[in-house]
């Protein structure tokens, strides 16, 4: 991850053409076809991924005996199949949402301490440790969180239950905790070490000079990351969160393992429950026909689209942060 | 502030008052006596009132701790340090937190999965065993791990080298920025969405069964951006006075190239390939839906089902019984040892080859 976002001061290459009037080197010629081709290829790939779900997802939509949007089932198999994104949808956004209220603080805080309050000798390896961290491979989330943290979460949903139950979002009737919110606390355990290893870079870019001007008015260790570092990263925090709700919201194998889903909408996200697109590909393909995979890749299209929109406002935000910092550094 | 501007006009040489600078502090002790209060009294309200998860007794200490830092600075020291110190003990907390679950993570797949894995698990496949029996292992699904993201580096590897040369060597105008913008897309795609792809071109369309093949063009389209993206911050690294000395010796472009830009970044384009290859290892999703899993050794990847390891660690869990779970954790610890080999490698490779140079 941190390779995609380090902002680099190097000028580019100058474009070294050959100069007008010269024949161009058959090697050249060679070596420019087949490193423009593999662009190209990139290009078609992208293309044909948009192409070929849409088309998939076309036949599956026009056989679809209900609402694609709004149907609260997924039957997508026998003569009538009826199915439908709604409970999809909320379930993948209402998981994300809960991921990132609790990722987002929790890994500014961390970057700020790897950045601003951790002894010297300490930061550095931390930050070497985070981003280890963000190569776990996410089955093995997926294991830990069934088989370690459902089991331990069940003391606190009680307690939530005893205090907060009467809102009843937070109403838990008892069970395994396979719910959207458990699923939403694994998702942030997940996206922590990559909205830390973003936001700590755009931390550690603060210019000197703004952190010592606080310093020198007299301002205490708060101060200075109120006035002067969170100003200048709140941009770069924004995009690494965006970033990190990009694979929160494609997360497969994790959801898969620990939410026990079903198709309804329940108001309490404490109680089993609900799905998400990804969790509902992965385990509804097995038992899929030919019909039932389109219809999975129709949800999948959908999935497609909105991490599409979020990781193009995330780099639209990227984007224009590299101009500002470039004028001001 | 009400301090420093008292003493501007105030001569350098002139006896301070010692009184007007001294602000009154808390003493060192202060700190962690409170910590230790405030655990004290965060296990004794949990136990009495017979809380019975330990999480809960943690976060009351926690509550107390940092509201007891808060009033007693703001009494002795004034509210902005007060303040201060509410930041410090939320941003350690902060960090606390994340910690717990990581190193638990880490723990209980070591503690768990070092249980089954020995030399016959890492040398036999499932086979005919039935699922609860103990027993079995993850040779085939090392195996198919293997072909898998070897195949997967073959494709995406030459393709995402070319592709950042072009951008960094060739590429200006709307070709190259549009490529650069879809890498950019292209690194966000959800890992079952590139799943859905293939299936529904190579399978559903072309009518190939599920192979490990197959897989591997999946894991191609998650690698090829990473590649890319990696590569091209390398290649830009190159200082452009080699390149410029090398064609004012008269070197055709693509020499230059393959014989100055290449090696000068070798190492740095080692580590962003292996780094590409440790995040597509633990890919699961596209797996499922393309290679489906197989209990035997399979060892052509072109035809057949396969196993992969993070797939296998899916499936046992699914099974549900002890053994299972069993294999299920150290299959996985096998998985996690692979990516930070791997990890600990590049990163090795990174350090020992950085350019000396510049900043």
């Amino acid at each position: 991850m941190d390779f995609t976002t380090s902002i680099s001061d190097t000028p580019p290459p100058p474009a070294t053409r050959s100069v007008s009037g010269k024949a161009v080197r058959p090697g050249d010629r060679i070596f420019l076809g087949l490193s423009r081709g593999s662009g190209i290829i990139l290009l078609v790939v992208m293309a044909a991924i948009a192409a070929f779900l849409t088309y998939r997802s076309v036949l599956a939509i026009s056989g679809d005996r209900a609402n694609f949007l709004t149907t609260l089932d997924w039957n997508a198999t026998g003569t009538e199949p009826k199915f439908g994104i709604a409970v999809l949808a909320f379930g993948t956004v209402v998981s994300s949402v809960i991921a990132m209220l609790i990722a987002v603080p929790v890994a500014v805080g961390i970057a700020l301490f790897i950045s601003h309050y951790a002894p010297r000798k300490l930061a550095s390896p931390l930050g070497y440790v985070i981003d280890l961290l963000a190569a776990v491979p996410s089955i093995v989330y997926g294991l830990w969180g069934a088989l370690f943290l459902v089991p331990h979460l069940g003391g606190l949903y009680g307690w939530l239950n005893d205090y907060l139950g009467w809102t009843g979002i937070l109403s838990y009737g008892g069970g395994a905790a396979r719910s959207l919110f458990t699923v939403g606390i694994l998702l942030a355990i997940m996206v922590l070490p990559i909205v830390t290893s973003v936001s700590r870079e755009v931390f550690l870019q603060v210019p000197r000079m703004h952190e010592e001007a606080a310093l020198a008015l007299g301002a205490t260790r708060w101060e200075v990351i109120r006035m002067s570092v969170l100003p200048f990263g709140r941009s770069g925090v924004i995009s690494a969160s965006m970033l990190g709700l990009g694979r929160a919201l494609g997360e497969t194998m994790a959801v898969a393992t620990v939410l026990s889903p079903n198709f309804l909408i329940g108001a309490s996200l404490l109680d089993p429950g609900g799905g998400t697109f990804a969790q509902n590909i992965a385990s509804k393909f097995s038992e899929a026909d030919t019909f039932g995979q389109d219809a999975l890749i129709a949800s999948g299209l959908v999935l497609f689209v909105i991490t599409l929109l979020v990781n193009g406002a995330a780099r639209l935000i990227i984007a224009r942060r590299k101009e500002y910092s470039g004028a001001n550094s | 502030m009400s301090v420093a501007t008292s003493h501007r006009h105030r001569k350098v040489t002139e006896p301070r008052t010692p009184l007007a600078l001294k602000q009154s502090r808390l003493p060192r002790w202060a700190l962690p006596a409170l910590a230790a209060a405030a655990l004290a009294a965060g296990c004794g309200t949990g136990l009495a009132a017979g809380l019975d998860s330990t999480v809960q007794w943690g976060l009351i200490a926690a509550l107390l701790f940092v509201a007891g830092t808060f009033a007693l600075t703001a009494a002795v020291e004034g509210v902005r340090q007060a303040k201060d110190r509410l930041a410090t003990s939320v941003v350690w907390i902060a960090f606390l937190l994340a910690v717990v679950p990581l190193a638990s993570l880490l723990w209980e797949t070591v503690a768990r999965g070092s249980k089954v894995l020995d030399g016959y698990f890492l040398s036999h496949s499932m086979g005919t065993l039935p699922d609860a029996m103990p027993g079995g292992g993850v040779y085939h699904a090392i195996i198919g791990t293997l072909e898998q993201v070897g195949l997967a580096t073959l494709i995406a590897a030459p393709l995402g080298l070319l592709t950042a040369i072009y951008l960094v060597e060739y590429g200006r105008g709307r070709l190259a920025r549009t490529v650069t913008f879809f890498v950019d897309v292209m690194t966000g795609i959800p890992s079952i969405v590139a799943g859905l792809f293939v299936l529904s071109v190579w399978i559903l369309i072309l009518g190939f069964g599920p192979s490990g093949f197959a897989g591997a063009m999946a894991l191609a389209i998650l690698m090829m951006p990473v590649v890319v993206r990696s590569t091209e911050e390398m290649l830009k690294l190159v200082p452009n006075e080699l390149r410029e000395a090398s064609l004012a010796l008269g070197v055709p472009k693509w020499r230059t190239i393959l014989r100055i830009v290449l090696p000068t970044s070798l190492g740095g384009i080692t580590t962003g390939v292996m780094l590409a290859i440790a995040r597509i290892t633990g890919e699961t999703a596209p797996v499922l839906l393309l290679v489906w899993g197989a209990k035997t050794i399979n060892n052509n990847p072109f035809d057949g089902a396969q196993q992969s390891l993070p797939l296998y660690v899916f499936q046992q869990w699914q099974q549900g019984s002890d053994a299972s779970y069993d294999r299920a954790w150290a299959a996985a610890l096998v998985l996690i040892a692979f990516v930070m080999v791997l990890n600990l490698v590049a990163r090795g490779i990174a350090r020992w080859k950085a350019p000396k140079a510049g900043r």
